[in-house]
């Protein structure tokens, strides 16, 4: 019987029958965007990756707020690339995660940035999922300003 | 003469002729080459994407040169042309080279254009070190942990056997006293008192004193009901519900020791109602490159047993360590889900975390020591409340608050508004 408890609604990360495998978390139907989010136009490959690095522009260009930028990149990033971008985050540090490179070592733009979030490359991972679109472009934006400090220091 | 040393020693021992083979190729490359600055060099550069051991990304390059050499007869000149620029290679039309970027599935090597031959010398000196034996791990494992938890329990029994003995002593030695004293009453002939004079037992004493009877009854009474109070407001509360998960996933390792931010995996707590669970794609942007665990262990926890739970996560996502491709066959991790409460209340996590600006662990506790997660408050009504009337809204910088907070704080006389104050004790926050 239904109760205020246990309401008949599905709950967060419930099992229940009508999905498959009874897994209520799914990823979003196929050739589905979910709103306030937008199609990305480059794919995910090396020609992707250059064409990205081309060609894009950050349309949250005005928006940017290098303090949201910030908060993000230290949970998201710092661990491994370190709070200053210099590859030297703290698991990088204690030799759990190796091979993750200063910024002013990589020829980078704003649009690479945003295609190595979106799909990662090699060992780092995609973070598509943990920031949103606009959270995406704040992050690159302070990587590229994280690149200019080290590059004039 | 080292020649002919170092062949009567193989012929002794395997071991010690693979020590002077090694001795005499670091002892060769110790001219011009310096493997501990290669080893930094390694992993900044190449650690991404190749170990010395392991199949990663690239191909594993322990003794790369020497291997090259033999099966494929390329010298350190090819070695140099590869690393600095893969892509002009595979271009050109070197069959080897064309050969290895067809196996590892098109995947291109980063050009290391600026990377001199000392640093390339160097980096090629660390590749051909020996492999470390794994001697120090087993003596740390039994440091670490076996020895002082066995020696507690030790302790604990030898103090309470202790304890034992000494009141048998005591009881002994005062059974003896009074024998003693006994004896000596008789024998000075003291009379001892021997029949006390008859009087009402003290039950029926006690059931005749009315008072008494009702004043006990009395006690009683409340006592049970306290308990039962006690008992029911129980019921529904969860506090320290430590469930056993399907992989012995530790906070105290990730968010503890190696200090990765409560958000990184929680990542919708700052934005919505739930804080949700990662997805395990999040786990294996890490566990790609940690496919071992390596920190402290203890006799319970050891280091078999963690390297097995990482294999458990593996094998859910699907992941083939050994070929480093993902083989597509899953198994959906259950999660035995701890915070949970009743429909009737609304929580939600980005108004606590994002506008509250409150910590994880002021709800949560010290998650970032806790092994296995349990739960630490209450979650009950009256904990809400209570934290709503003692802690005051963050209205600074926050726009949104400007016209409210000055309304409230005239109608209250106050500067610093509390969330019951704004409103937090409404029922319908939190029941609808
Ligand atoms: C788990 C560790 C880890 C985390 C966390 C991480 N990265 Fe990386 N990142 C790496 C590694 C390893 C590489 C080197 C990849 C390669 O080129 O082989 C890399 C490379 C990069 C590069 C250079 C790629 C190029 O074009 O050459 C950028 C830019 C970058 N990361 C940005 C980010 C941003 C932004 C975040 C946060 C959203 C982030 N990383 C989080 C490990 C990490
Ligand atoms: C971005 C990832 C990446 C990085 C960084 C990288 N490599 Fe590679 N490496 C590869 C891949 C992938 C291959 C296999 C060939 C291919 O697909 O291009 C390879 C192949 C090789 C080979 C040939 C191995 C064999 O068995 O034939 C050598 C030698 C090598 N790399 C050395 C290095 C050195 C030295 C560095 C650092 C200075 C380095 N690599 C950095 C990805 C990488
Ligand atoms: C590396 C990823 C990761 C990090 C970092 C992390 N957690 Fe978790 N958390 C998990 C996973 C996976 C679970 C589910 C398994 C479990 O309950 O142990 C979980 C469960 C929880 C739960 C219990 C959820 C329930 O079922 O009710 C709480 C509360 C929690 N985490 C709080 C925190 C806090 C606070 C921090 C920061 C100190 C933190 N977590 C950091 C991955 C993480
Ligand atoms: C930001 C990086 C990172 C993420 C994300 C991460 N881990 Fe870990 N994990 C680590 C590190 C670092 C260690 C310790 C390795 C060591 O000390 O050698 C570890 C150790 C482990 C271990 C062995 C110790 C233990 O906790 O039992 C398991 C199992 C594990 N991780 C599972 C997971 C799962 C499941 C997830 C996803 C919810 C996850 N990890 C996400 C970095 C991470
Ligand atoms: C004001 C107290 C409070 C704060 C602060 C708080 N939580 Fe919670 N958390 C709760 C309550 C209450 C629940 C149970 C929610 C429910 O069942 O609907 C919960 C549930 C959870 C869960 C279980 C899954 C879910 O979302 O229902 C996780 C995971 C979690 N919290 C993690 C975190 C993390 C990480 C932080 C910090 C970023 C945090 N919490 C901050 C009170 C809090
Ligand atoms: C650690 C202290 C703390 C605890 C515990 C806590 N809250 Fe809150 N809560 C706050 C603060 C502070 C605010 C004001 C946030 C703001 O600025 O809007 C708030 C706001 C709220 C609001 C919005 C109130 C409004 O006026 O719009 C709701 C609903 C709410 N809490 C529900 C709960 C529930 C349900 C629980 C118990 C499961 C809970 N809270 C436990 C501190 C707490
Ligand atoms: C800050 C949030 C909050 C506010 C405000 C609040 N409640 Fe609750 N209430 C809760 C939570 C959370 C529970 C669930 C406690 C539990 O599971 O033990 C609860 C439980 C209850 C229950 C018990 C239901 C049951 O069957 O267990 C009653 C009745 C109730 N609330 C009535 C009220 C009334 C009446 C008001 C207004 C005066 C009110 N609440 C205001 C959070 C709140």
């Amino acid at each position: 019987m239904p109760n205020m408890y246990t309401s008949v609604g599905y709950e967060a990360y419930g099992e229940y029958d009508v999905f498959a495998k009874g897994q209520e978390a799914m990823a979003p139907a196929e050739n589905t965007i979910a709103r306030g989010h937008s199609l990305y136009a480059f794919p995910n490959s090396n020609e992707g990756y250059e064409l990205a690095k081309a060609d894009s522009t950050n349309p949250y260009e005005t928006d940017y707020d290098a303090i949201r930028g910030k908060a993000l990149y230290d949970i998201y990033c710092g661990i491994c690339h370190g709070n200053q971008g210099k590859g030297n985050g703290y698991l990088v540090a204690n030799e759990k995660i190796l091979g993750v490179p200063s910024y002013d070592a990589r020829e980078i733009t704003v649009g690479s940035v945003y295609h190595v979030i979106y799909f990662g490359k090699n060992t780092m991972g995609s973070y598509a999922n943990q920031l949103n679109e606009e959270e995406r472009w704040q992050v690159s934006a302070y990587v590229m300003n994280l690149r200019e400090a080290l590059i004039q220091n | 003469m080292i020649h002919s040393l170092s062949l009567n020693l193989f012929r002794k021992s395997r071991t010690a002729g693979f020590l002077i083979l090694t001795f005499l190729a670091s002892s060769l490359w110790a001219q011009d080459a310096d493997p501990a600055k290669g080893k930094s060099l390694f992993n900044t550069n190449c650690a991404a994407c190749h170990q010395l051991d392991k199949k990663m990304t690239g191909p594993a390059l322990r003794n790369v040169e020497t291997r090259l050499s033999e099966t494929e007869g390329l010298d350190r000149t090819w070695l140099y042309a590869w690393i600095r620029n893969s892509a002009g290679m595979i271009k050109s039309g070197d069959a080897y080279a064309n050969k290895i970027y067809t196996e590892y599935n098109n995947s291109a090597m980063t050009a290391f254009p600026q990377l001199s031959d000392t640093e390339l010398n160097d980096i090629l000196a660390y590749t051909a070190q020996p492999k470390a034996a794994p001697v120090t791990q087993a003596t740390s494992d039994v440091v670490g942990g076996g020895v002082p938890s066995t020696g507690g329990a030790d302790n604990n029994q030898i103090l309470l056997a202790g304890l034992a003995l000494l009141f048998g002593l005591l009881a002994i030695g005062l059974f003896m006293v009074r024998k003693t004293l006994h004896r000596f009453a008789m024998a000075n002939d003291i009379d001892l008192p021997v029949d006390k004079p008859k009087s009402t037992p003290i039950w029926i004493a006690f059931a005749q004193n009315q008072f008494l009877v009702l004043v006990t009854a009395i006690f009683f009474l409340l006592a049970s009901g306290y308990f039962v109070y006690g008992f029911l407001m129980q019921i529904g509360i969860d506090q320290g519900y430590e469930p056993v998960q399907p992989i012995h996933y530790s906070h105290k390792i990730h968010a503890g020791e190696n200090k990765i931010d409560c958000n990184y995996c929680h990542s919708s707590a700052r934005v919505s109602k739930h804080s949700g669970i990662p997805s395990l794609n999040i786990c294996m942007n890490c566990h790609k490159s940690i496919y071992e665990y390596n920190g402290p262990t203890t006799a319970e926890y050891t280091k078999d047993f963690y390297d097995n739970e990482i294999k458990k996560l593996y094998k859910a996502v699907g992941w083939d360590d050994a070929n480093q491709v993902y083989t597509g066959k899953t198994q959906p991790v259950k999660w035995v889900r701890i915070h949970n409460l009743p429909d009737f209340a609304y929580f939600n996590h980005s108004q606590h975390v994002t506008v509250a600006g409150i910590e994880c662990q002021t709800c949560h506790g010290p998650v970032e020591e806790m092994e296995i997660m349990s739960q630490y408050a209450p979650l009950t009504m009256g904990w809400c409340i209570n934290c709503h009337r003692e802690t005051n809204v963050k209205v600074t910088d926050n726009a949104y608050y400007d016209k409210i907070h000055d309304e409230l704080s005239k109608k209250y006389g106050v500067e610093e508004l509390t969330a019951a104050q704004m409103g937090g004790l409404e029922c319908g926050k939190c029941h609808y």
